[in-house]
C-alpha cells in the first residue's frame, strides 16, 4: 500500500494554491486520488509534484510551461540513457 | 581560498539595483536550475554559485559588507573567527565513505569564501532562496566497481550520513547506471517522507574485454600453424580460462561465440550474455633458411594446382 498525503497539507506547507495542484493533476502530470471529496497524492508522486512546485515558485513558470518542460525533460532523460549506452559501446 | 566576484557570477555591474539583481538571478536560474538540468553536475555547480551570489547581493547588509571589504576580505573581522571555527569540524554535506570508493556529491554548502566572510553557513533551511521541501532531499553518490565485481550480485554496506545501510548490487549492472535506494535520502519535514538515495555505478574498463550490454568481446592470437591445421587455443573468460577447438583453415578475423560466457543479464537470473572471440593470426617472423624453403615448397605446390 502506498501512503497517501492530503494535497491540502502540501498546498499549505508549500504555500501554493490548491487549484495549482489540481490543474497539474488535470494535465496528467501527477496522479491524484479523490476520496470522499478530498484530494490525495500518493507518496511516490510527491517528488514529481515538489519539482513542479519549485518550477512554479522559483522560476515563475505556469502550468502550461511546466507541462511543456516535463515532456521535454522526459525526452532529455531518455536521450541521456541512450547516450550512456552508446558511449559504453564505443569504450 | 579564492575571492569570488559575485557581480560577475550574476553578470551585473557594481551599481546594479535590487531589481536588476533579482532579474539577473531569475534569468540565470531558469538556465541552470537543477530541475531543468537532470544529471548535469556542471549546471548544479553553476546554480549553487548563483544562489550564493544572490544570497549576498540581494541582502542589503551582506552586500554592504561584501562591497566594503571586497578583495581585501581577509582583513574582515569574520575571517579570523571563521578560521578558528574551521577546526571545529565540517558542516553538512554528504559524508559517505566505504571500502570501495563510495563518493558522495551534492552537498549544498556554500563556498569557503562565503563562510569565512559571513561566518559559517547561513543555516541549511534558508539557504539560497530554495525553499525547504516537505519530502526529504535526494542524495546522489557514485560507486566504483571493477568489471569482475559487476558480474556478481553482491551485498555492500555503505555509510550514509553516519548510518550504515546494506545494499544489494545486482549482477550485470552497467557503467553509468543508477539505482535508487528508496527512503535513504534526507529526512522529510513535518512528517513528510524521506528522500531517496541514488547510486550511480562507474565500472572500470577491463583491458581484456570490450563490453556491449551483457556480451563481451575479446581477441585471441593464433599462430599460423594452428590456424591452418586446426588445434586448440586457450582464451581468458572473465573469471577463468577455457580451451577452445580451432577448425583447420581458420581465417584471420574469424569470430567465434562462446555461449553464456559473457556477463549475467541485469536482473534476469540464470541468463548470461556471450563472449565473442576474434582470431588474430600471427605471421611468423625471423624464419630460418629451412623454414623459408618449406614455405617456398608450399607456394610451388599451390601454383602447380592452379
Amino acid at each position: 500500500m502506498v501512503n497517501l498525503i492530503a494535497t491540502k497539507e502540501i498546498s499549505t506547507y508549500h504555500d501554493v494554491e490548491y487549484t495549482f495542484i489540481n490543474s497539474l493533476g488535470e494535465a496528467g502530470l501527477v496522479k491524484l486520488k479523490v476520496i470522499k471529496k478530498d484530494t490525495y497524492i500518493p507518496e511516490t508522486e510527491l517528488q514529481k509534484l515538489e519539482k513542479m512546485i519549485r518550477m512554479h515558485h522559483e522560476l515563475d513558470i505556469n502550468v502550461a510551461g511546466i507541462e511543456a518542460i516535463i515532456h521535454l525533460l522526459d525526452r532529455v532523460e531518455h536521450m541521456q540513457e541512450e547516450l550512456r549506452m552508446l558511449r559504453n559501446r564505443v569504450r | 581560498m579564492a575571492f569570488i566576484d559575485y557581480y560577475k557570477v550574476l553578470g551585473v555591474d557594481k551599481k546594479a539595483s535590487e531589481k536588476d539583481i533579482k532579474s539577473a538571478y531569475r534569468k540565470l536560474a531558469r538556465k541552470y536550475h537543477p530541475d531543468l538540468n537532470p544529471n548535469d553536475a556542471e549546471a548544479h555547480k553553476k546554480f549553487q554559485q548563483l544562489n550564493e551570489a544572490n544570497e549576498v547581493l540581494s541582502d542589503a547588509e551582506k552586500r554592504k559588507k561584501y562591497d566594503q571589504y571586497g578583495e581585501n576580505w581577509q582583513h574582515g573581522p569574520e575571517y579570523e573567527q571563521a578560521r578558528q571555527q574551521q577546526s571545529k569540524g565540517q558542516s553538512g554535506g554528504f559524508g559517505g565513505s566505504s571500502s570501495s570508493g563510495f563518493e558522495g556529491f551534492g552537498g549544498d554548502d556554500f563556498s569557503d569564501f562565503f563562510q569565512s566572510m559571513f561566518g559559517g553557513a547561513g543555516g541549511a533551511g534558508t539557504r539560497g532562496g530554495r525553499q525547504a521541501k516537505y519530502r526529504g532531499q535526494d542524495f546522489n553518490a557514485e560507486l566504483r566497481l571493477g568489471l569482475k565485481e559487476a558480474a556478481e550480485t553482491h551485498k555492500q554496506t555503505l555509510t550514509v550520513n553516519g548510518k550504515n545501510i546494506r545494499i544489494t548490487i545486482p549482477a550485470g549492472i552497467e557503467n553509468g547506471q543508477t539505482i535508487k535506494i528508496a527512503g535513504h535520502g534526507g529526512a522529510g519535514v513535518n512528517g513528510g517522507p524521506a528522500g531517496d538515495l541514488y547510486i550511480t555505478f562507474l565500472i572500470a574498463d577491463d583491458p581484456r574485454f570490450k563490453r556491449n550490454g551483457s556480451d563481451l568481446y575479446a581477441s585471441a592470437k593464433l599462430d599460423i600453424y594452428t590456424a591452418v591445421l586446426g588445434g586448440e587455443v586457450t582464451v581468458d573468460t572473465l573469471d577463468s580460462k577455457v580451451k577452445i577447438k580451432v577448425k583447420p583453415e581458420t581465417q584471420n578475423g574469424t569470430k567465434v561465440k562462446l555461449k553464456g560466457k559473457g556477463l549475467p543479464v541485469y536482473k534476469k537470473e540464470g541468463q548470461f550474455g556471450d563472449l565473442y572471440i576474434t582470431y588474430e593470426i600471427l605471421i611468423p617472423t625471423n624464419l630460418t633458411e629451412k623454414q623459408k624453403k618449406l614455405f617456398e615448397e608450399i607456394r610451388e605446390e599451390v601454383k602447380g594446382e592452379r
